[in-house]
């Protein structure tokens, strides 16, 4: 049994004065796949965007509740430390505008990595992970705006891992892709769960039964149902639940 | 740990680099302040209606600024009367008829060609070619048409702006109606756009009642109030130029540059906002 | 298209080009008129010449042009900083309201004529540098510090713009990666908007080559080789400016002359400018 990575409690988010996220309380499961899903503006990609403090960025935001990561309260855990281990891939592939490898070495730079052995090496084990290496190792200098979106997007998957996080946050990470690109992402679920915890946005339900573990189902800021994807999928206990994945809305 | 160190490090050398930006950042205003008080300080004692009102006197030792506020003005209206219609018109084409290709990137070429001429430039060409060639001779009207070349730019880029924001459905609109392309921008567009015209206008007017290299050898320096556009005149940026440089009289020189600036500033800020007030409280 | 309308776009037209015409005809004008002083003199010795002495003919401009190189950089040294640092402070520091202030700061600076630097200049910073250096006061340092505030505007302007065009999705992706803002600010967000702060710092060289009223009351206008940045200097625009007041004939063409060497070089800087590539990236 998986242990409990991330612990959840009471969340209420406010854009100004809109309620956005309504008390959800969840515990997110270690070296598993856990998606959230639910129609457009139901609050799932601003619940993912807590975990990594990334709405501290919006102004006008207030969050109450409490977060613990690993044991950690996040409000009193380093900002900066905290999205190292807290690891996001963003819905539009955002590599930096320059070479393959220094999109990769950027992290280890940044956290103070200074050998070229080293950073040779974390380069090499990132692109492999991301199933990138094959393509790519031959032009590592070469401008990452100039791969394909399939390809950006794997290397920003490997930019997240070579910072060594614990928990990788993906945000509809193939809903911009073509769908052969999309299935080498999928494919990489099984392996990148063994290592991390893995909290995938997706509006693809399809998706979502296909590789995650775990699924939550959110609607109109609030946690409607939480459990493993086979039952939340085939025997759904809210009737909100079942209307969306039988596709009555969304 | 390592890390929190680490991270420690970079927060420091954030917060220093942070209060090194801010602190250039207050520079700038304060350097402003700095050189706008003094001259109010020092000016503004000695500006008063007599000031304003009476002719100069010894070269401009003693005595006012009238003939060069009046100099001026004949300036500014001339270069505004010929500048406003063609750069307004040269936008209208840019805008509504040019089409992609090698004329057009001529004409912007020209366009930005002319913004990055330098002011002394203008004052060698517009003697050269006004005073000189086309017999002018040093007078308002060599000196208002230097200066209309010199803004014509700004009054281009920013008609052209402002015509570019007018919704198509204005347009569209009235082309629906049967109105030729012609009666839709003279009636529809314009009207709408003008608020951005007037503003190119306005900032153009500023840069004309700031300059002085361009005038001084196109409008001469001639006190005295000039009988006609043909004559010359000297205009208050000269006359500042003529004083500071010639140490006449300190009073005189800095209440000279109070109402100088005094003039940019009501300028820039028709321009800025009392425009945008005006319409905005007329489309209500 | 009616008759009528033709006619109008063709007038049109016409107004569009004068920006070409005006443009032509000052180059014609300012060649025509100096191009014969450069034959005779030869154009090495022209742009070379130490010695400029027009009662004797003799016609070098070679000290202007170290004068406007050393005022432009003295100009550079103190400009560049302190606007690209406000720049990035507006851009992605400032508080709204701060921000507010100082942008309109930086608009009124932008809009004072030079003659008012001018006068500032000669009333309270070449008196300060008198007394701090026991000298003239009129030197290449007060030019540099008059010119380098009024080119701040723009290097602040256009680099701000370049800033504020970055993708905001490299800032998140650094930080999402565990950097601060500053780290992302210097290792992502800088390098994206460098071809446009170097478009600046061009603009703002060329603001500072064609400057001349401020920089004539400031800079003592000697016509000798300058020797530190507290010698007396005269630059390209100074020495139009002030000798053509009185210049008559040979000395006068020679003064267009020094105005063509001032245009080419303020054209180049502004076409290398414009050519700077503006894709993030490049």
């Amino acid at each position: 049994m998986e242990s409990i990575k991330i612990r959840v409690k009471d969340i209420n988010l406010y854009y100004g004065n809109h309620h956005a996220l309504k008390n959800i309380s969840i515990d997110i499961y270690d070296k598993a796949v856990t998606a959230l899903i639910g129609p457009s503006g139901c609050g799932k990609s601003t619940f993912l965007r807590c975990l990594n403090r990334m709405n501290d960025l919006i102004p006008n935001v207030k969050i109450d509740g409490e977060i613990q990561i690993a044991g950690n309260d996040l409000s009193k855990y380093d900002v900066i430390l905290l999205r190292k281990k807290v690891g996001m891939v963003f819905q539009k592939p955002n590599p930096f505008p320059m070479s393959i490898y220094e999109n990769i070495a950027y992290g280890p730079k940044i956290h103070g990595i200074k050998s070229k052995s080293k950073l040779d090496d974390i380069v090499e084990k990132s692109l492999r992970e991301a199933a990138l290496w094959d393509e790519v190792k031959d032009r590592l200098k070469a401008n990452a705006l100039g791969l394909s979106g399939g390809q950006q997007q794997r290397l920003c998957i490997a930019r997240t891992t070579a910072v060594e996080p614990e928990v990788l946050l993906m945000d509809e990470p193939t809903s911009a892709l073509d769908p052969a690109s999309t299935i080498k992402i999928e494919d990489m679920m099984e392996s990148l769960k063994k290592q991390y915890t893995v909290i995938i946005v997706t509006h693809n339900m399809q998706q979502a039964g296909r590789i995650s573990d775990f699924t939550a189902f959110f609607l109109n800021g609030e946690l409607i149902e939480y459990d493993k994807t086979e039952k939340i999928f085939y025997k759904p206990r809210d009737k909100r639940t079942e209307d969306y994945i039988t596709g009555r809305f969304g | 740990m390592n890390e929190i160190k680490k991270i420690n490090n970079s927060r420091i050398a954030e917060r220093m680099a942070f209060s090194l930006l801010w602190m250039f950042s207050m520079l700038t205003v304060i350097v402003l302040a700095l050189i706008v008080s003094d001259i109010i300080i020092k000016g503004l004692p000695h500006i008063s209606l007599s000031f304003l009102l009476e002719e100069p006197r010894k070269m401009g030792k003693s005595g006012g600024i009238f003939s060069v506020i009046v100099s001026t003005f004949y300036i500014v209206v001339l270069s505004a009367l010929f500048a406003a219609p063609i750069g307004v018109a040269a936008s209208v084409y840019l805008t509504e008829y040019a089409k992609e290709g090698p004329l057009l990137r001529i004409i912007r070429f020209g366009t930005e060609a002319l913004a990055g001429v330098p002011s002394i430039i203008y004052g060698l060409f517009g003697y050269s070619f006004f005073v000189v060639f086309l017999g002018l001779k040093y007078s308002i009207l060599s000196g208002a048409l230097t200066l209309t070349l010199m803004i014509l730019p700004i009054i281009v880029r920013t008609s052209e702006e402002a015509i570019k924001a007018v919704p198509r459905a204005y347009k569209e609109g009235s082309l629906a109606l049967g109105a030729t392309k012609l009666q839709t921008i003279r009636k529809i567009v314009i009207p709408s756009a003008m608020p951005g015209i007037l503003t190119g206008l306005i900032l153009g007017i500023g840069r004309v009642v700031g300059e002085s290299a361009a005038v001084i050898y196109t409008a001469g320096s001639s006190l005295g109030v000039p009988k006609s556009i043909l004559r010359p005149g000297r205009t208050l940026s000269v006359h500042l130029y003529t004083l500071a440089s010639e140490g006449l009289s300190t009073e005189n020189t800095y209440a000279t540059a109070v109402v100088l600036i005094a003039l940019v500033f009501i300028i820039n800020f028709t321009a800025n906002t009392l425009i945008n007030k005006i319409y905005i409280a007329r489309r209500r | 298209m009616r008759l009528g309308e033709k006619i109008t776009v063709k007038l049109l037209l016409a107004c569009a080009g004068i920006s070409i015409l005006g443009i032509v005809l000052i180059a014609v004008f300012i060649f025509k008129e100096g191009w014969s002083i450069i034959g005779k003199t030869g154009i090495i010795d022209f742009l070379f010449g130490d010695q400029w002495a027009p009662t004797n003919g003799i016609y070098g401009i070679f000290p202007m042009i170290l004068g406007s190189i050393y005022v432009t950089i003295g100009a550079l040294i103190i400009g560049v900083p302190i606007g690209v640092g406000c720049a990035i402070y507006l851009a992605e520091i400032a508080p709204s309201r701060l921000s507010a202030i100082i942008k309109l700061g930086v608009e009124i600076l932008a809009g004072i004529p030079s003659v008012i630097y001018g006068l500032y200049g000669m009333t309270t910073i070449v008196p300060i540098i008198r007394n701090i250096f026991n000298n003239q006061g009129f030197s290449i340092l007060a030019g540099s510090i008059v010119l380098g505030i009024m080119i701040l505007p723009t290097i602040i302007n256009i680099s701000k713009d370049s800033i504020e065009a970055v993708p905001k999705e490299y800032k998140e992706g650094s930080l999402a990666l565990g950097s601060s803002h500053w780290q992302a600010i210097i290792k992502v967000i800088l390098p994206a908007a460098r071809s446009g702060i170097v478009a600046s710092i061009m603009l703002g060289m060329g603001r500072a080559v064609g400057e001349t009223m401020a920089v004539i009351m400031i800079t003592g206008n000697s016509t000798l080789i300058p020797e530190s940045i507290l010698s007396p200097v005269r630059t390209l625009t100074g020495n139009i400016g002030i000798e053509m007041g009185y210049a008559s004939g040979e000395h006068q063409k020679a003064l267009f002359a020094t105005g063509i060497v001032l245009f080419v070089f303020i054209m180049i800087l502004n076409l290398m400018a414009k050519l700077m590539p503006n894709k993030v990236g490049e």
